[in-house]
């Protein structure tokens, strides 16, 4: 479990002394400067993200594997380079990261746009996205710790929600409740994980509308459960399967 | 070193070191808490005094004041996600507030009344959770814990014994207690522990006392927790 901050690892870090934490790719382009000087960096990429990026494409192309791009590239010239087509959604960043549509393969991978740590996961059209994204909420189930309320709590609510949705029970109450547990998770918890652990359900709600629209009721509310078969152990019980022992319409 | 921060415009003295929970409850500014106790190291996990300090969200019980900071804690906004941040504790147990001995002495009950939570509304996950009656003195029920690891570290830091512990992950997260059989009456443990004093919820509850006050004219039956503060201060009464 992160431990709380401040101190951060700047200050009290390795034996709670100040502390830099980078990976091999900042090494290797801070060796690049060293021996040939800054505008070695600073000749490929954008004025706010200089250099180049590694990116782990995986997914729905003809060339999955690791790319090193200039910052600042499309998504679109992303796609082409690993030759990907009817492409329906990339996951960018990992499953904490972001899902976009192809509305925004015209955005940039860079610090300024869309930033990433590497992670580029491509899915064509012939994926189901929503169940993409259960899969992805059921990962952060499984990842929180348990230390927080939002993120404890937050992860399988919202899960159990997207589920309810995604079988055709959910309406447009469900999506604005998964906003405001995703916002209170987001602004409260503990650590980064949970900071970012309801992003795909937000990024699906927000950047594919109709995906969820679809499946959605007309009506304003309905339960989150069916009065009519919680009846069910009740009938087991007493023997009972006449008509005076169900509810019409789930009892709703 | 003494200075100076704002909590809702009102102007705070702070000493180095302090949080802003430390300085708040100095100054009787009520910030609403479950796993603060000020006797405890700050935990941090409830998330329930989220305030936002100069326009970002922190925990008032880990976060340091500092000079001018401008802590906003009683807006509509705040008392919003701390709603939310306390319907998701009333779903993720069996909280059955008129059947619960400590209803009316309870703070997460007193926390939601304060903070206008109406109703749980988020689906109930009803998890299946026992009761241990096997102590002389005490029970406890695990279907109340909200995990604020207050008898944890009441047990662990005062008491010395670590009769209490939180085991599994995510939203598995549980009480266990440490013995062989899981039961508290094969532990050390006292109705003299702190451990038994710390609880904020009905899930330890000391027996042969049951229903002393009647409901009606509990701790927080009579004034708002805004006023009296935590039900562990009031131990006794």
């Amino acid at each position: 479990m992160p431990r709380i901050r401040p101190p951060f690892p700047v200050t009290h870090g390795y034996f709670g002394r100040p502390t830099v934490v980078n990976n091999v790719e900042t090494f290797i382009a801070a060796a690049g400067i060293a021996e040939n000087g800054p505008q070695w960096l600073q000749s490929r990429g954008t004025e706010a993200s200089a250099g180049t990026k590694l990116l782990s494409i995986s997914g729905d192309c003809g060339k999955p594997g690791i790319y090193e791009i200039p910052f600042g590239m499309t998504i679109a010239e992303v796609l082409e380079s690993c030759e990907a087509s009817d492409t329906q959604a990339v996951q960018v960043a990992g499953p904490a990261g972001i899902l976009l549509g192809p509305q925004d393969f015209g955005r940039r991978i860079a610090f300024e746009d869309v930033g990433t740590g590497g992670s580029f996961m491509v899915f064509d059209n012939s994926r189901d996205l929503v169940g993409v994204v259960r899969n992805f909420m059921d990962f952060f189930v499984h990842e929180s710790c348990g230390f927080c309320t939002p993120c404890r709590v937050g992860t399988t609510l919202i899960n159990k929600r997207l589920e309810k949705v995604a079988n055709g029970h959910g309406t447009t109450v469900d999506l604005e409740t998964i906003q405001r547990m995703a916002s209170v998770m987001r602004n409260t918890s503990h650590c980064g994980l949970g900071a970012t652990a309801s992003n795909p359900a937000v990024n699906l709600i927000e950047h594919f509308p109709t995906m969820l629209n679809d499946r959605l009721r007309h009506t304003s509310f309905e339960p989150a459960f069916d009065l009519d078969a919680a009846l069910e152990e009740s009938r087991a019980l007493t023997g009972r399967d006449d008509p005076g022992a169900h509810l019409q319409g789930g009892g709703v | 070193m003494i200075g100076h921060f704002t909590i809702d415009g009102r102007r705070v003295q702070f000493k180095e070191g302090q949080t802003i929970m430390d300085a708040a409850m100095a100054e009787g500014i009520y910030i609403p808490h479950l796993c603060h106790n000020p006797e405890f190291a700050p935990h941090g996990s409830c998330r329930v005094c989220n305030v936002k300090a100069n326009g970002r969200h922190v925990a008032a019980c880990t976060a340091p004041a500092s000079e001018g900071l401008e802590v906003e804690n009683d807006t509509d906004e705040i008392r919003a996600e701390r709603r939310t941040l306390l319907q998701m504790l009333f779903v993720e147990g069996n909280h059955v507030c008129p059947a619960c001995e400590k209803s009316g002495a309870c703070q997460l009950q007193a926390v939601a009344y304060y903070c206008d939570m109406l109703a749980p509304e988020f689906t109930h996950l009803y998890p299946q959770r026992q009761v241990d009656a096997s102590h002389p003195d005490f029970m406890i029920d695990f279907n109340r814990c909200i995990l604020c690891e207050l008898c944890v570290r009441a047990s662990r830091d005062n008491d010395g014994k670590s009769v209490f512990a939180i085991a599994g992950r995510g939203i598995d997260a549980h009480l266990v207690i440490n013995a062989e059989s899981g039961k508290l009456g094969d532990t050390d443990f006292a109705a003299s522990d702190k451990a038994a004093h710390v609880c904020p919820v009905g899930a330890i509850l000391p027996k042969h006392k049951g229903y002393e006050v009647p409901i009606g004219k509990r701790l927080y039956d009579r004034k708002p927790i805004s006023m009296v503060g935590d039900v562990a201060d009031h131990e006794g009464e």
